[in-house]
């Protein structure tokens, strides 16, 4: 239980903690934006686009460099690989990541268009790169990743974090 | 481009600030519902796109209706840190900073 009486977990506390009890000096800096932008759609959701967003990464690890840097990544909707890297920090003792749909929903989402709740699904999902630099997604992988979501003729995006 | 996030981590999303936010009270991993539950699937993502014509300004959230098991010990289980491991820990923490090519601890 929380001070505020709830039961959400405080994920940053316990990171701080956990990266010092790893011998770190220094605590982790989460991005934070006093402004947030907001977009209101044109259109109703069962005419609209959507594009998904995924923080998972291909089986193959191709979206990285040599240094293990990650790029943005982009796979068909409709022909998914089998597998993904999830190698990210989530709850590995209490859940999995062996069903996609719990962090890529494109089955949920073929079956929203099939029941007209949505438009259309866009034909490309996307990767995110997951790197500690706030420089780097707000300069190269947010842009670049905002130029694919477009070119797919997405009207939203709906970003799934693991 | 509006944007929607479903995710788990609601402390960091929040502190982060997005336009919108459904928030799914599990484990960090399965953001969009349980593992094979294809109607909770289906229902997450109806949820958080549904915040596209719902939310009229940003920072908005809403939780998921879902819960993840009765047993809630697994609240407690994410980065737990026990006393007895420190010397496991701070090994830990060497591999990862010699792998990243970082200094070595200090102390």
């Amino acid at each position: 239980m929380n001070d505020d009486g709830s039961q959400d977990i405080p994920y940053m506390q316990r990171t701080r903690a956990y990266y010092r009890a790893l011998g770190y000096d220094n605590d982790y800096v989460w991005a934070h934006f006093a402004d947030v932008p907001f977009t209101r759609p044109t259109k109703s959701l069962g005419q609209m686009r959507i594009a998904l967003v995924t923080t998972a990464g291909p089986p193959d690890r191709s979206n990285r460099n040599e240094k293990g840097r990650k790029r943005v990544w982009s796979g068909e909707v409709d022909a998914p690989p089998a597998t993904f890297d999830t190698d990210l920090a989530w709850d590995k003792e209490s859940t999995h990541t062996d069903d996609r749909e719990t962090f890529l929903p494109i089955g949920a989402m073929g079956r929203l268009v099939g029941e007209g709740v949505v438009g259309s699904l866009a034909p490309h999902f996307i990767g995110a790169p997951t790197d500690y630099s706030h420089a780097k997604t707000l300069s190269a992988d947010a842009p670049e990743i905002l130029r694919r979501v477009q070119a797919d003729g997405a009207d939203a995006a709906l970003l799934t974090a693991l | 481009m509006p944007t929607v996030v479903i995710g788990s981590a609601r402390d960091i999303v929040e502190h982060c600030g997005v336009p919108r936010f459904l928030y799914s009270d599990f484990p960090l991993g399965n953001p969009c519902g349980h593992p094979w539950n294809a109607a909770m699937q289906s229902e997450t993502v109806r949820l958080g796109l549904g915040l596209l014509e719902t939310a009229t300004a940003p920072r908005t959230t809403v939780r998921s209706p879902f819960e993840w098991r009765d047993d809630p010990s697994w609240r407690d289980r994410y980065n737990r840190i026990d006393p007895a491991d420190r010397e496991k820990l701070l090994a830990i923490g060497d591999a990862r900073r010699a792998k990243r090519g970082q200094a070595p601890r200090q102390s």
